[in-house]
């Protein structure tokens, strides 16, 4: 039987339901949720033909070389040279991974699953305005978060901290402590023109962004410690004395790693080499100003943009007595009793608005180009959050009077494009069921032709929400 | 065959907008343009605006350092210790024209170094991240002076969406260009109807319908010239010389806006920042071209005129270790437009020695971001010292707004 939590279920929780997906969920709504989260579902068939990081950063290297040398030989305007180099070696593998992503969302059938992978990817935001991101930042998804999403969130952390893709984002592949081998050996050559030191962008953005949260009890101090410990947490490959490791995964690089111990958020930290940054991301992990902090953007995301404090209070609870276990705190969310009450509520971000749109109708743009140009005509690129503080994730960033335009724009095309296929009446019970109003309907019974009758089922106030 | 415009007109005629009287903008202060752009990612003050007289610059600098003025690679002098940077030409030539003020070692009050959080403050006019979810441009609109005040929009954010500063109770809207056509009348009359259940969504579809009508008006039919610069890969500084060519275009109207909002991003300069030229240098080149197009765009109204280009804060004094520079404090601001005495670089200059930095790493703010921004909102736009400080920017009474930023 379909009933309201069931376009709950489908619409706040999932990806927007598809034909038949409400009837599927039936009465057991929170059954059929936490169904999707007990472990991590079979690789989307989608996925499976990605190529991995190591290969398209070891093919882009490669690359750069060879037009080094040709660039040597010919003097080849290098801008133009350098912009042909991220076209062909980066480029298709940005294509094909965000493709990947929008035709598994469009159709998979565990879409909270799919909804938390797209959650965690944006928490741990890269984003493709880097230009090595942009070969490589839909790997990061793939690689370090699919696999942890039903797991521990420090197994999650560890292996996001080091992809190459985050490493890469926040600059720390040439991080060099200032006692490190490698920056004692500049200062005996007394090479100023290449100074080696500490770049702090990464521990910085773990504290802030990542775990512990901005107002999560740290100073500079406790910054630039963190640095040093995470000092050496490269990439391989390199020349010279940075050669080592194999090219294009990580590698932790001894030689420009602080050495001794480091005291930072109140503890000491004697490890040696990479233990050291890995035993600070597993305190990180079990914190409990991390708990508040992914509790309340959990909440925040599935709940709405000022998070009831009863239900952010209960998700960290689960997150704290399961020491970050994901699936335990997924389950406290499902079972606060704020996520079913008003309904509805978040104003769907574009990306979305796109995926419920390509679910709704059960239709998937045949071409690349087509299937992805909607993403960036309403101001969401796949992967291009733009920092690394990801998406923002209220209404107010996303519900501006051009933006709206935009959709309304979009929506006419899709009316259009579909209008000989689709009956307004009938899309709107399969998408939204007893959600959809009685005001709603009548428009879409008075609608001029179908194809207005589509668009305005897009752009109905609970087709917009969520 | 009817356009968003006379769909406006039908609009009008049906009162789905009120109508007010036309007032007149007899004073200044209703005649008054302002344009706040905001660089995130905090821009490298000491590339930008080299202090290049100051003795411990080059020490402090090392390869980040600009080189003295004269010759193609150095300094544009202002004064005989600061310069803008080599990328800067044509606003050094308004320097030269009096149409430039340079602000240094200037901050907002916040103190930590996270991007987010600077930007709220930046924006919220407060010295707290999380304080309110109103910025100080709409709370300024808001403070107008009648004379200033009209039935319409008075804020612009040039983008899909409204950015922090420009949000609150006080109506604005929004423009970006499209590649998709037009929409039919029809459908959106049949939207305002929809909406009649959803305040946000009504109100929204009303300021868009509105601010499209407008740009009908100003931009004719041709939606070509928009489109190419939205097109994916037409580049960073074509978007954004659109951006500042369109709201030009907006704030010259008799009836449009007065005071419009954009970002430019990208100053997050860890690695590979350059110096005179270089990562850094190239986007100071664009910002330079987008200023001078924004100015170019605003003749029609550039004696009443002024531009405020922030950032949430600046970067390191020394290089890290990635030959860029990290999060820090006090950087530079720039004040332009017909409006404003310009030809001036006014810093209280704290120096770069290492004992005169901000906790022994960054350039140490002297004055305060709300002192310039207040400044420019009484002497541009009457507001009153009592709701600067108490509407506008609260808690703010220690930064006393900066006299004579604008001719009088």
């Amino acid at each position: 039987m379909i009933d309201k939590n069931s376009v709950i279920a489908a619409n706040r929780f999932g990806l927007g339901a598809r034909p038949g997906e409400l009837e599927h969920i039936g009465a057991d709504s929170r059954g059929w949720l936490k169904s999707q989260i007990a472990r991590s579902p079979p690789a989307a068939v989608e996925l499976t033909s990605l190529k991995p990081s190591d290969e398209i950063l070891r093919a882009f290297f490669a690359a750069r070389e060879e037009r080094k040398d040709q660039r040597a030989a010919a003097k080849v305007d290098p801008v133009q040279k350098a912009g042909n180099l991220i076209r062909d070696a980066l480029l298709p593998h940005y294509l094909a991974q965000a493709e990947a992503r929008v035709r598994v969302a469009a159709r998979t059938e565990v879409p909270f699953h799919e909804r938390l992978v797209q959650f965690w990817t944006n928490h741990f935001a890269v984003s493709i305005d880097k230009p090595i991101c942009l070969g490589i930042a839909g790997a990061l998804e793939n690689e370090a978060i699919r696999p942890h999403v039903t797991g521990h969130f420090g197994e999650l952390l560890h292996a996001v901290e080091q992809h190459p893709a985050m490493l890469a984002y926040l600059d720390n592949q040439s991080s060099a402590g200032p006692d490190s081998q490698v920056a004692r050996l500049a200062a005996r050559r007394g090479n100023g023109q290449h100074k080696v030191g500490i770049n702090e962008n990464l521990a910085r953005e773990i504290l802030e962004l990542h775990t512990l949260g901005v107002d999560g009890g740290y100073a500079q101090t406790d910054v630039t410690t963190f640095a040093k410990v995470l000092t050496g947490w490269s990439i391989g490959g390199g020349k010279g004395r940075l050669a080592g490791g194999t090219e294009g995964r990580y590698f932790f690089r001894e030689n420009l790693h602080q050495p001794g111990a480091q005291f930072l958020l109140g503890k000491t930290y004697a490890q040696s080499g990479e233990d050291q940054g890995l035993a600070v991301l597993s305190d990180l992990s079990r914190h409990s100003s991390t708990a508040r902090h992914l509790a309340t953007k959990l909440a925040r995301h599935f709940i709405a943009d000022d998070p009831p404090a009863e239900s952010v209070e209960k998700i960290a609870a689960a997150f704290r007595g399961s020491e970050g276990h994901l699936p335990t705190t997924y389950r406290a969310l499902i079972d606060s009793h704020a996520a079913w009450e008003t309904y509805p509520l978040k104003f769907k971000a574009p990306q979305d608005f796109i995926y419920s749109t390509y679910r709704a109708f059960d239709v998937v743009p045949p071409e690349q180009r087509a299937l992805l140009a909607p993403f960036e005509l309403l101001g969401q690129r796949i992967y291009s959050p733009g920092s690394p503080a990801g998406w923002p994730d209220t209404s107010k960033d996303w519900d501006g009077s051009d933006a709206l335009m935009k959709r309304i724009e979009w929506s006419v095309a899709v009316g259009d494009r579909l209008a000989a296929s689709r009956a307004p009446l009938v899309t709107a019970g399969q998408a939204l069921g007893p959600a959809l109003s009685q005001h709603t309907e009548d428009a879409l019974h008075r609608a001029a032709s179908t194809s207005q009758g589509l668009s305005l089922l897009l752009l109905s106030p609970e087709f917009q929400r969520r | 065959m009817l356009t968003r415009r006379n769909f406006m007109h039908r609009a009008l005629a049906c009162g789905v907008l009120t109508q007010l009287p036309r007032l007149s903008f007899a004073t200044t202060a209703g005649d008054s343009r302002l344009v706040l752009v905001i660089l995130r990612g905090a821009l490298d003050g000491l590339t930008a605006v080299p202090p290049y007289g100051d003795p411990d610059y080059a020490n402090a600098r090392r390869e980040l350092a600009i080189p003295q003025p004269g010759g193609g690679a150095g300094a544009l002098a202002l004064d005989s210790t600061f310069g803008l940077h080599p990328s800067l030409k044509s606003l050094h030539q308004r320097f030269q024209d009096r149409e430039l003020t340079v602000l240094h070692a200037v901050a907002s009050p916040y103190r930590e170094r996270s991007h987010f959080d600077g930007q709220n403050v930046l924006e919220n006019g407060t010295p707290a991240p999380t304080a309110g979810t109103s910025g100080w441009l709409n709370r300024a609109i808001a403070a107008l002076p009648p004379a200033a005040r009209a039935p319409h929009e008075l804020g612009l954010a040039l983008g899909q969406n409204v950015p922090l500063v420009l949000r609150g109770d006080e109506r604005v809207t929004s423009w970006a260009p499209s590649l998709l056509p037009e929409v039919e009348p029809d459908t959106l009359a049949r939207l305002a109807d929809l909406y009649t259940a959803d305040a946000i969504l009504a109100m929204r579809l009303k300021e868009a319908t509105a601010i499209d009508a407008l740009a009908d008006q100003q931009m004719g039919t041709d939606r070509a010239t928009g489109n190419a610069a939205a097109r994916p890969g037409a580049g960073n500084v074509a978007r954004l010389k659109l951006m500042a060519s369109t709201a030009g275009k907006f704030l010259a109207a008799a009836d449009g806006p007065r005071i419009a909002v954009f970002d430019a991003t990208g100053w997050d300069t860890h690695a590979q920042e350059g110096a005179a030229t270089g990562q850094l240098a190239q986007r100071l080149e664009g910002l330079d071209a987008v200023l001078d197009t924004l100015a170019t765009s605003l003749q029609p109204v550039w004696k009443q005129s002024a531009i405020v280009v922030a950032t949430e804060f600046g970067r390191t004094v020394a290089l890290n270790g990635t030959r860029g520079t990290d999060h820090g404090t006090g950087t530079c601001a720039l004040l332009l437009g017909g409006a404003v005495n310009g030809g001036r670089v006014i810093a209280d200059w704290p120096g770069l020695g290492s004992r005169s930095l901000y906790e022994g790493r960054d350039l140490k703010p002297t004055l305060d971001l709300r002192a310039l921004f207040k400044g420019v909102l009484q002497q541009h736009f009457a507001i009153s010292t009592r709701q600067l400080e108490e509407s506008i920017f609260p808690a703010s009474s220690g930064s006393r707004p900066v006299p004579d930023l604008l001719r009088a």
